[in-house]
């Protein structure tokens, strides 16, 4: 990798107890990593929390940030790799006018479907990689979205 | 047995051997303090400021070898005392340091001395813990002294409201800890560490680079005799003073920004740097690009963040400095010493070329005389700390360090107000031992207070005061960088430092000759009480050689040759 500025996906395996993820975003604001997104959630059975940190910096960076995460007291352990399956959802809600028929057709070209209806708006999700929901969103941009939320990625080594 | 957190508190530093806490009490510690009055198995001492209080701790700390204990109240207590917490985790100091907090009901109401005390210092602590409830007391002050001094040591803060003080809960300090999370990498790599021989036993021209983590590992002597066996010459890092001694004929001195000219130049010629305990700091390497740039690195730290941090090592090796420098011990067999006598004589013609020196002056004192001339009466009898500013580097550059834990100064943060209070702290640790305090007209003043403290608790710390009427380092950079617009840097009104010394039960002196300077020196010593010795010292004097800020360090500014003005 020589790309300077590459995206990486970081996950890191943390203690669940107070202000472990403060720990975190405070490491990477001080010393000025990138976050691009962050999800976190608990591991089923376990004292443990699972958070996927979508980060970008040059290879040295990307090992200080490994490296300095590690170096947390309640960080069991950190993986950064390329070799990953990543999936990331998203919501949109679009006027009740716009065409159904259309839009449901779409979300399932990306893992989606319609999941609610309303009077005045209906709200879709997908889940796909990041640059496929990305795609998704610019191709929605004709139906007239207005809102968009996207959960971050979680990712799992292959 | 079940006691309150305050007990808890009290049998937990018992247990883990403290004699000796530097404290202020308050409204939310209380109950801590009243269990300090009732017990006899340590010491408080009483600073006049919570930052006092914490340098004093890593004063104590660093001299001794053991963990500082500091102890504080909830919202101004504590962040006094951040200065202090930023201070030891710069210079990875093993401290504890126990603050009070509002009562958890309180918590998040903005109660009267509430402050975020674990938010602010999370980014200045090696870890830090809110305790909740008392039945976690014993595991957490357990955690605390574990993480401050093994791995790379670092301070840890502890907040405890003022309910969990009173609440009972089961004590038992027997507790086995589980730290699945916490395993500091203490062994070497045994293949890297064979590789590494080999690499020191190919190359032409290496040169030991020493850094302060030596000393945190208690692996000075071992270094001395690698050093030894293996006739290759070495470097100091400002925080290493004292981990080879000033004579021996393989030291070439201190390097970096204020380093001399010889150890510069070895880092710039040299073909393999053999780097221990140290963490390439700027004011050591100045311009990255160009440090060592004819160089293979071999990088042995505790601490694997800061292995390829700034410089690239090719021989990374993780690993606790006394550990893997034992096992270098055994692998010497291939080292020739003789094979690097070409290059210990380049060494020694650098430090003929430019010396370490100073010119004197017929018409007032040269403070680095001071720093000698103490040197030479006292040695390897005192223990030497520092405030900040150009005392501190004439110090680093001056003073003939005879062993670690000698020399006490803040290098990492470069904290003004530092070294009264750590040099009280030395003095505490370590009484047999004469405690100067080398510090400057500003920097006395950022914690004088503490004269009462040394009065009170017969401290007998000797304050040299190299006055020079100015915030000296400073007005250098502005003498030679800034046109000499000495903005905000003249000191010329000061109090009458002899006075101030005394109206706290101190004594003081003025002194402008060196036989006056002996004279005072020896009449405090006598006396052995604590003393401020104002030596009137020349006003523009530079400290060189200089790299400047970001330049590269074979690029120095040289002390002018006597006559060329
Ligand atoms: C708390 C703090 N404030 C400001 C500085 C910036 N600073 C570094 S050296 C210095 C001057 C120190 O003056 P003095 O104590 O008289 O020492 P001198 O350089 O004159 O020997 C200053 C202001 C600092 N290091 N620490
Ligand atoms: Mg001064």
């Amino acid at each position: 990798m020589n790309d300077n500025n590459a995206r990486r996906v970081v996950s890191v395996i943390v203690v669940n107890e107070a202000s472990v993820l403060s720990r975190i975003t405070d490491l990477f604001s001080g010393r000025g990593y990138n976050i691009t997104s962050l999800t976190v959630a608990p591991i089923p059975e376990s004292k443990y929390s699972r958070l996927t940190i979508v980060t970008s910096g040059s290879v040295r960076v990307i090992e200080q940030i490994t490296k300095q995460l590690h170096k947390l007291i309640p960080v069991l352990r950190v993986y950064e790799h390329a070799d990953l399956v990543e999936k990331e959802m998203a919501m949109v809600k679009f006027p009740a006018n716009e065409n159904i028929a259309d839009i449901s057709t779409l979300c399932e070209v990306y893992n989606g479907k319609i999941v609610n209806v309303g009077e005045n708006v209906i709200i879709v999700m997908v889940a796909d990689e990041p640059k496929r929901v990305d795609n998704f969103l610019k191709i929605i941009k004709r139906y007239n979205p207005k809102e968009i939320v996207r959960s971050g990625a979680v990712a799992l080594e292959r | 047995m079940q006691i309150n957190g305050a007990q808890m508190v009290i049998e937990a530093l018992i247990a883990e051997g403290v004699d000796t806490v530097f404290g202020y009490p308050g409204g939310a510690i209380m109950n801590v303090y009243d269990e300090i009055y009732k017990q006899k198995d340590f010491k408080h001492i009483l600073t006049r400021h919570e930052q006092a209080a914490v340098h004093a701790a890593e004063g104590y700390s660093k001299a001794s070898g053991k963990v500082g204990v500091a102890m504080i109240t909830s919202g101004p207590g504590f962040t006094n005392a951040v200065t202090g917490l930023a201070d030891a985790y710069m210079d990875s100091i093993p401290l504890v340091v126990i603050s009070g907090q509002v009562p958890m009901s309180l918590i998040g109401t903005d109660a009267f001395q509430e402050i975020d005390a674990v938010g602010i210092s999370r980014s200045c602590t090696k870890h830090n813990y809110l305790v909740t409830c008392a039945a976690d007391l014993p595991r957490v002050l357990k955690e605390a002294f574990h993480i401050a001094a093994t791995g790379r040591p670092g301070p840890v803060h502890v907040d405890i409201p003022k309910d969990v003080t009173a609440e009972i809960a089961e004590f038992d300090y027997s507790v086995v800890l589980e730290l699945e999370t916490y395993k500091p990498h203490i062994k070497g790599n045994p293949r890297q560490i064979k590789k590494v021989m080999e690499a020191i036993a190919n190359a032409k021209r290496p040169l030991f680079y020493l850094g302060g983590g030596i000393i945190n590992a208690n692996a000075a002597y071992e270094v001395r005799d690698l050093v030894q066996k293996t006739g290759i010459p070495a470097v100091e890092t400002f925080m290493a003073r004292g981990v080879l001694s000033y004579d021996d004929a393989l030291l070439i001195g201190m390097l970096g920004m204020h380093g001399s000219y010889a150890s510069n130049m070895a880092m710039s010629e040299t073909d393999l740097v053999i780097g221990l305990g140290v963490r390439f700091d700027d004011r050591v390497t100045g311009k990255l690009t160009e440090f060592a740039k004819n160089a293979s690195v071999i990088h042995v730290d505790i601490d694997p963040a800061s292995i390829s941090k700034l410089v690239n090592a090719d021989y990374p090796i993780v690993g606790d400095v006394k550990n893997v420098v034992n096992e270098m011990l055994e692998l010497t067999a291939g080292v020739e010493s003789k094979k690097y006598k070409a290059w210990r004589e380049t060494v020694q013609n650098f430090a003929k070329l430019h010396p370490l020196a100073y010119h004197e002056d017929t018409e007032r004192l040269k403070p680095q005389w001071v720093v000698q001339r103490v040197g030479e009466l006292l040695g390897d009898s005192a223990n030497i700390s520092t405030d900040v500013g150009q005392h501190q580097m004439w110090t680093g550059q001056f003073y003939p360090f005879t062993r670690p834990r000698q020399f006490i100064s803040s290098g990492g943060l470069g904290t003004m107000g530092f070294g009264f209070p750590a040099a009280m702290g030395v003095k505490a640790a370590t009484p047999e031992k004469i405690s100067i305090n080398f510090t400057g007209d500003g920097s006395i003043l950022m914690n004088v207070q503490e004269l009462m403290t040394a009065v009170g608790n017969k401290l007998p710390v000797i304050n040299i005061i190299l006055n020079n009427n100015y915030l000296g380092m400073v007005r250098q950079w502005q003498t030679l960088f800034y046109d000499k617009r000495h903005s905000q840097t003249d000191l010329s009104v000061q109090p009458d430092f002899v006075k101030l010394a005394e109206a706290f039960g101190g004594i003081g002196y003025r002194v402008k000759t060196k036989e006056e300077f002996d004279a005072a020196l020896k009449d405090a010593l006598e006396k052995n009480i604590v003393a401020f010795i104002e030596v009137v010292v020349h006003r523009m004097e530079n400290v060189m050689p200089m790299v400047p800020a970001g330049g590269s360090l074979f690029n120095m500014m040289l002390l002018e040759k006597k006559g060329d003005k």
